[in-house]
């Protein structure tokens, strides 16, 4: 019988006072009595519609049973046979929008806690078998041919991952010196702490697959050269160019695009400046220009930094913000501000060239636009100074142009992302795969693995003699 | 890890080092860049190329202890490793088709000029060198810059090697009787800005070289975006080298300056080719 309780076990996390002074990770996890509780709302349904909601296809009610039973690593194991990176997708996934979306019991109440208790395997995993058992989830004998990965990022990470399982001899090129993508650089510690990162990819490399850093392909390597070295490539090289608004005063010292922030937070670990040696700027007011789940992740980090006043400033209005529900939750509770239905137009500085204010005008919803969504319209003679040491651009990033400049025929799109078959993720190079946001545009981590899931079975039906 | 494999010290305050790194050494231009990261708790900083050997699979790099990781870099030995070591980034050097060109060169920025100079002369341009320093104890690479250049002119400020005063005196001068097709100026912000504005007024194509401060290196941070011809550009994949008479000088000074607060808490005292 199931637990017909209508609300989610609720998860223990930090207070909002508290943590937002730390970057220790927000949200704390099930104990093993909590997951096994919340394991039993599921109603194990036979036709398992939350499945379809999940771009890596786990076998969802399969492993909440095991978690039910008690039976955890079995748990784990059902997730790890499809999803390589299970400890991130159980924290950074939308789930509300995806497996939890469809599942019968948010039909009255809410969903199961899916994500959760994905967390909670394989978190248990990692603290439970030190030595990764991976001889499970090798299943196959060797195949003596060889898949170059470019990033390693979600969609690359999960491409790698897939492949090796398969049996295939991977190497995985990241530019940066860490592998993880925008896991490593975007997200923040208090999200998604780095040890697991490095847990899950440690998982990777038992299974075989080689990281390889400092790879900037398409300088050091070319697509063909990694043609030469390897039966088929993959490129997941991700959203990495940051956007600016184009207006006055953006290049005034104080200005950051997000990806510069949070990487210098992130990767570098700036907050922890001077142990480490790169330092980060913050002032007291902090504007962050954006509504997406970057934006929040700039805001709670400016505000865990020691900024007093941490403003989002967003065009539209609550309903249009991008980011998910919870992180919105999560940065209102710190203290985030959220001015919406403000627009930023110029940025001025002192004689140092340091931001001194930012002035918006404010806007009002009108007819909707090609999104869908109400375009926002001026509201004449509302500009307004508001006082502000830092401003964080946060208004989107697009695809790293370095792969398309030096590959002759890899077919790209206008806006610069690459064209691929979407049933097979192929692009115009045979053999050479692409996926993740380099494709989509700046998208999410669970998308990019689909992708890359997408791309190594038919990577895999490429290379397959048959 | 990338091991140093020789190192020599150029003058007190600048040290050359070739690093162990042949994927990068095959691919190497003049012009492009490498950033390195000395160990975990390291910052990234980009440093120009400053030579390669193919054969021997080896980067040169030539860097002034200013900073806290210059510093550090300066303290390692031939047979030390270095963790990060990434390249070549930025765009190479555009040199061909030019018959008379002028190389300038500042303080450490001479370093940089050096292998384009050296390039311009491989392919069978005139070049005359302006290499300016503080003092006589900072000139560095001056047998190297004679052995490829037709005419070398050292300058130093205090007038104790050379003519006295700055690079732009000399090309003021020589732009009295000579044409140059064109000018290529690397070293501190001020001294590209002023000859920029002499080219200008000549009407001579100038070439600056921007190391900006930046995290990747790649375009990914944004960190190192300049003002060229009123648009927003990237140090790392739109340059490093960019049109002297575009570049927003002005803007360029006032961003390089940002970290300045820090660098001195981490015993830094400016960018590292204030020399």
């Amino acid at each position: 019988m199931a637990d017909m309780r209508q609300d989610k076990y609720p998860m223990p996390e930090q207070e909002p006072d508290i943590r937002n002074r730390n970057f220790k990770e927000v949200a704390l996890g099930y104990t093993k009595e909590l997951a096994m509780q919340e394991a039993a709302r599921c109603l194990n349904c036979k036709h398992k519609p939350c499945m379809k909601g999940c771009p890596v296809k786990v076998d969802i009610p399969g492993f909440i049973m095991q978690i039910k039973e008690g039976n955890i690593e079995e748990a784990y194991q059902i997730i790890a046979g499809t999803n390589s990176l299970p400890a991130v997708c159980g924290r950074v996934c939308p789930q509300e929008s995806q497996c939890e979306e469809i599942c019968v019991r948010a039909i009255k109440g809410q969903a199961v806690g899916i994500g959760r208790l994905e967390r909670f395997a394989a978190d248990w995993h990692m603290e439970h078998t030190p030595v990764y058992g991976t001889e499970a989830l090798i299943g196959q004998t060797a195949i003596k041919k060889s898949v170059g990965v470019v990033g390693a990022g979600p969609a690359g990470l999960t491409c790698a991952g897939d492949m090796a399982r398969k049996g295939y001899d991977v190497t995985v090129y990241e530019a940066f010196h860490e592998p993880g993508g925008v896991l490593t650089y975007g997200i923040p510690e208090f999200r998604l702490p780095k040890s697991i990162v490095k847990k899950e990819i440690s998982i990777l490399e038992k299974l075989g697959v080689e990281v390889k850093v400092n790879m900037v392909i398409g300088k050091i390597l070319t697509i063909d050269e990694l043609l030469d070295k390897h039966d088929t490539v993959f490129i997941g090289t991700g959203a990495g160019l940051p956007r600016f608004m184009r207006i006055p005063g953006e290049n005034l010292n104080g200005v950051y695009s997000a990806n510069e922030f949070l990487t210098r937070i992130n990767l570098m670990k700036a907050y922890k400046f001077p142990e480490y040696d790169t330092p980060v700027k913050i002032g007291k007011n902090v504007a962050v220009i954006g509504g997406g789940n970057v934006a929040m992740d700039a805001a709670r980090s400016a505000k865990r930094l020691g900024a007093e006043n941490v403003y989002i400033i967003y065009r539209r209005g609550e309903e249009e913000l991008p980011a998910r529900l919870e992180e919105i939750h999560h940065a209102k509770d710190e203290g985030i501000i959220f001015k919406l239905l403000e627009n930023p137009v110029s940025i001025e500085g002192d004689n140092k060239g340091n931001v001194t204010r930012i002035e918006c005008v404010s806007m009002e919803l009108g007819e909707p636009d090609d999104s869908g969504r109400r375009r926002p319209v001026t509201i004449n003679g509302s500009e307004h100074l508001i006082d502000m040491e830092t401003v964080i651009v946060a208004i989107g990033q697009t695809p790293n142009p370095l792969i398309k400049n030096t590959t002759e025929k890899l077919k790209t799109a206008s806006w610069g992302g690459i064209i691929v078959n979407e049933e097979t993720m192929e692009t115009s190079i045979p053999g050479v795969y692409a996926g993740g946001d380099i494709v989509t545009g700046a998208a999410t981590v669970i998308l990019a693995m689909g992708a890359g899931k997408t791309a190594a079975d038919a990577m895999d039906a490429y290379l397959r003699p048959e | 890890m990338y091991k140093i494999v020789s190192k020599r010290i150029l003058n007190n305050s600048v040290h050359m080092m070739d690093i162990e790194a042949p994927l990068i050494a095959a691919k190497a231009k003049p012009g492009q860049f490498i950033i390195l990261r000395i160990d975990e708790e390291g910052e990234r900083i980009p440093l120009t190329i400053a030579g390669f050997n193919r054969e021997g699979g080896t980067v040169k790099i030539i860097f002034q202890l200013v900073g806290k990781t210059t510093m550090h870099l300066g303290a390692l030995e031939a047979g030390d490793e270095i963790r990060d070591f990434v390249g070549p980034l930025g765009k190479a050097s555009e040199l061909e088709n030019y018959k008379n060109a002028c190389v300038i060169g500042g303080g450490l920025g001479t370093a940089i000029a050096y292998p384009q100079a050296k390039e311009l002369h491989r392919l069978g341009a005139k070049v005359d060198i302006i290499a300016g320093f503080r003092n006589k104890d900072l000139i560095i690479l001056e047998d190297e810059m004679k052995n490829i250049s037709d005419n070398l002119y050292i300058t130093t400020d205090d007038g104790s090697n050379g003519t006295k005063g700055f690079v732009t005196d000399v090309l003021k001068k020589n732009l009295e009787t000579k044409t140059y097709d064109v000018v290529i100026a690397i070293g501190p912000l001020i001294m590209m800005k002023f000859v920029s504005k002499l080219t200008k007024d000549a009407g001579i194509k100038t070439i600056v070289s921007m190391n900006s401060v930046m995290v990747d290196g790649t375009g990914m941070c944004g960190g190192c975006r300049l003002t060229v011809g009123g648009e927003t550009k990237f140090a790392c994949v739109d340059g490093p080298d960019f049109d002297g008479h575009l570049v927003d000088f002005d803007e360029a000074m006032m961003r390089g300056a940002r970290y300045k607060t820090e660098e001195e808490h981490s015993c830094r005292l400016g960018g590292y080719l204030n020399g």
